[in-house]
């Protein structure tokens, strides 16, 4: 399965690399100046990591096969300049088995160009514009707060035994990057509208 | 599922073929970068010799100072000294400007610049002044666009983090500025946990002389202990009001990364300053006791003076019912943007996921109308709908200021999404983005929050560079960035580092102000205390320990140049006069030991600096200003003999008394 992925992901990045160039020219000659043209509009998230830095929240979702999906995601959502800002963020970043768990044809209609913003919004759904450790998200179920979320939506905390759920989703693993922090759930937190 | 993900798969690489086909297609750029940024490049080249269209007045930050640029090109003219010592310009070293920086905290040698604002009238910009606030010992400056100079500050009583300023009135009446921390007001001892319903936030209107520039505070108003962030006035029709974000609106004291980010909406606070104008001149608002530093620089003396105020008038929202209104904003505001109509007040929810508009002509109808949803202290609060012009759906992340381009267009940039954003006001659609190079901050179209905007540029500062420029170790430059704004979409044109940090800035056609930059000080007018307008006059005066040496400055020599009779232990004062009468002749003067900076002295112009002999010898003084051909003969000494020594004052030039035929 995840091999299947990666091969068509491949495919995805050469067919837009062909687009973009002269369609005269065979790809492989022009592997070089796609390079340069495309770092004439590159964002904050092609700032190249430095030795022994704390990544930040996009570098490590990248490093990890299992968001490959939500990583995909981001990049067709055009987001990704938003998850390495310099934050604070925290992101509740869900599994590819968290996508998978959707109704059938929901991602198919999201990833269709004309719902690129619905898909933004899905997934700025996942960003609060906060830092929000496990401790910190403690203090807000005794509080009694709620998470507010860069989508404007307002999510739910609770806390369950000590494990924390948000919209009834338990928080799997929390990871600290240098922009926030990444808790890890198995849930696409779809908003009602 | 498989299956599932395999068509989820298969349809993605179909939508990225078609997205990613059709941007290159629409996007020429894309494929024509060469050509295009050609293009770019002689958009912002300015051949050697010829002038920038535009001045920029770019806010310093923390280093406390006010930068000028020329655009299209980026070029770095002048960065002067506001709120900060600058050892370059001598601005508080020498005796002259020391008094700038007076406080009723004593000498304060540091501040945080923000918000540079240039004078208006009729709501166009004059290009008279530019005010700028600092930010941490509270005090607004103004700068003379004649001389490019500081000459007057005042300090802003009852403050604390003077951030919601320093942006003046249609007609330059008044310089607005706001605080950013509520503090006990009056200042008291007390629990900071009792800050909700104790503390309380001034809104300073300080009105401006129209002659001469003088600074003066009309007025405070005490209003709830929220955090005032940015503010703009009304114009045209709304010309009157002044708008105030807010945010804290629940008062919180502590850890308000997440306590003042609990309401859903907080406030822009509309005041009708005219109505409360007009409330003082006629006796209303109550004096009370205050300390706040007023300095001036006089033009004809060189010299500026600290003045110490001892009381304030402040009004009370509840004593001028019907003046002050809040409009709820949603998520922590921070720009708060009047279109150059004046009908439109943008809002920027930097929290938010959407822009909100209000609008000036549905407000004055909801308060007509009481569409009230209770009050915040005594203050009514509109109904959120019955203000509410429209809203920018999801235009970006963080959602940070909004300037104008008088073609019915908005700019606003996005801090977390780092892009700037243009869209159409009225219809609310989101017409381009474009990526800033990082974390943009503000921007600046010039006159961009006037009734007249030059629509042709957008300027954006950035927090962060990165990688953007060659690496200067772990501390980089911030930048600017400059969009073409004429065409549908935004162009990028250039980058450009600026000093550090490009808060905010102000940008003005250069025709308007370049015509009355002043060349050189006249020495008849010079009427500073310690001026000696020939060489003949030049001489040397012991008073006691004190010695006070009156020195010219002329291509190639001092006057006097050999003097003695100076001894250990005494205090002596360099009064130095630049005799030239020619543009850009400055000289500059420093000593040998002396513990302060160069003078650097514009002709015409007197200045003083101090120094203490503590060696017995010798000493050279030189001219640091490159001003001639013979430049490094330009020099002096002092022989400096011990203490009680019966070496007499004397003083020569060429061997001769300073006078001699």
């Amino acid at each position: 399965m995840k091999t299947i992925f990666f091969t068509f992901f491949v495919l995805v990045v050469l067919v837009f690399v062909s687009c973009k160039n002269d369609k005269q020219k065979v790809k492989s000659e022009t592997k070089t100046e796609v390079t340069k043209t495309s770092s004439e509009h590159r964002g904050q998230a092609s700032v190249a990591a430095v030795e022994g830095e704390q990544p930040n929240a996009l570098q490590v979702a990248k490093s990890i096969e299992d968001f490959s999906t939500l990583v995909t995601a981001i990049e067709a959502a055009g987001v990704q300049d938003a998850v390495v800002n310099t934050g604070p963020l925290t992101v509740l970043a869900p599994l590819n088995s968290a996508f998978a768990k959707l109704p059938e044809g929901t991602v198919e209609t999201l990833v269709k160009p004309e719902n690129k913003s619905k898909l933004a919004f899905i997934l700025v759904n996942h960003v609060a514009p906060a830092n929000y450790p496990i401790k910190q998200l403690k203090k807000e179920v005794k509080k009694g707060r709620k998470l507010y979320m860069a989508s404007g939506k307002y999510l739910v905390v609770e806390d369950k035994d000590g494990e924390i759920y948000i919209e009834g989703s338990k928080i799997l693993k929390s990871v600290k990057v240098s922009n926030g922090w990444i808790h890890v759930i198995d849930d696409v937190l779809v908003p009602a509208e | 599922m498989k299956t599932m993900i395999k068509s989820f798969i298969a349809i993605f690489t179909l939508s990225v073929i078609m997205v990613s086909c059709g941007d290159a297609n629409s996007n020429k750029s894309t494929k024509q970068s060469g050509a295009l940024s050609g293009n770019a490049a002689e958009k912002v080249y300015v051949a050697p010799g010829e002038h920038d269209e535009f001045y920029a007045f770019v806010s310093g930050g923390f280093s406390g100072q006010l930068a000028v640029y020329g655009l299209p090109s980026g070029r770095l003219f002048k960065v002067i000294p506001v709120f900060s010592v600058d050892a370059e310009k001598a601005y508080g070293f020498n005796e002259e400007t020391k008094p700038m920086l007076m406080t009723s905290h004593g000498f304060i040698p540091w501040d945080d610049s923000h918000h540079p604002d240039i004078s208006q009238t009729a709501g166009e910009l004059d290009g008279r002044w530019v005010f700028i606030n600092g930010n941490n010992t509270p005090r607004i400056a103004k700068i003379d666009l004649t001389t490019f100079e500081t000459t007057e500050i005042i300090e802003v009583p009852n403050s604390a983090g003077n951030h919601s300023s320093s942006f003046v009135t249609e007609n330059t009446e008044y310089v607005v500025a706001g605080t950013r921390f509520s503090v006990p007001f009056p200042q008291r001892d007390m629990p900071i946990d009792e800050y909700k319903g104790n503390f309380k936030g001034a809104l300073t209107f300080i009105s401006v002389n129209q002659e001469d520039g003088g600074m003066d505070i009309k007025f405070q108003l005490r209003m709830p202990g929220f955090d005032y962030d940015l503010s703009h006035p009304g114009r045209g029709a709304s010309h009157g009001w002044f708008f105030f974000t807010t945010y804290n609106t629940e008062e919180a004291n502590s850890l308000l990364e997440v306590n003042a980010s609990q309401n859903d909406k907080d406030f822009i606070a509309a005041v009708n300053w005219k109505k409360i104008e007009e409330y003082v001149n006629n006796g209303g608002g109550k004096k009370i006791p205050s300390k706040y530093a007023h300095n001036v620089y006089d033009e004809h003396t060189h010299t500026a003076t600290s003045t110490m105020k001892k009381e304030v008038l402040v009004v009370d929202p509840e004593d001028v019912p019907g003046a002050i209104y809040f409009m709820p904003t949603p998520k922590s505001p921070h720009g708060c943007d009047v279109d150059p109509s004046g009908e439109y007040i943008v809002g920027s929810g930097k929290l938010a996921a959407e822009l909100t508009v209000h609008s000036f002509s549905k407000m004055l109808k909801a308060i007509e109308e009481k569409k009230f949803d209770g009050d915040a202290y005594g203050i009514p609060v509109l109904q959120y709908e019955a203000t509410l012009a429209g809203a920018v759906k999801q235009p970006g992340l963080g959602p940070l200021h909004t300037e104008f381009d008088g073609k019915g267009n908005a700019y606003t940039t996005f801090f977390i999404s780092s892009e700037v954003v243009k869209w159409k006001l009225g219809t609310w659609e989101v017409i381009d983005r474009k990526p800033t190079y990082y974390s943009v901050g503000h921007l600046m179209i010039p006159g961009g929050n006037s009734r007249k905007p030059f629509g042709k540029y957008v300027l954006a500062m950035n927090k962060i560079t990165k990688d953007r420029y060659l690496p200067t170790g772990p501390e980089v430059t911030q930048s600017a960035q400059l969009y073409d704004i004429t065409g549908e979409k935004m162009e990028l044109l250039l980058d450009f580092p600026t000093i550090g940090e490009p808060h905010y800035a102000a940008g003005i056609p250069a025709d308007i102000v370049a015509k009355n930059s002043k060349k050189f000080y006249r020495l008849e007018d010079n009427k500073h205390p310690h001026a000696v307008k020939t060489e003949a006059e030049a001489k040397v005066v012991r008073k006691g320990n004190e010695v006070h040496i009156y020195l010219t400055m002329i291509r190639s020599h001092f006057a006097p140049d050999n003097i003695e009779g100076v001894q250990v232990g005494d205090k002596v004062y360099f009064h130095v006069t630049n005799l030239e009468q020619d543009y850009d002749v400055p000289h500059g003067v420093s000593m040998i030991g002396a513990q302060t900076s160069e003078l650097l002295i514009m002709p015409g112009q007197t200045e003083t600096f101090i120094w203490y002999p503590k060696q017995v010898g010798v000493w050279p003084f030189y001219c640091t200003d490159f001003c001639s051909a013979l430049h490094q003969e330009m020099q002096g000494y002092i022989r400096v003999s011990p203490k009680g020594s019966n070496v007499p004052i004397k003083f020569t030039l060429d061997g001769d008394a300073v006078d001699a035929e």
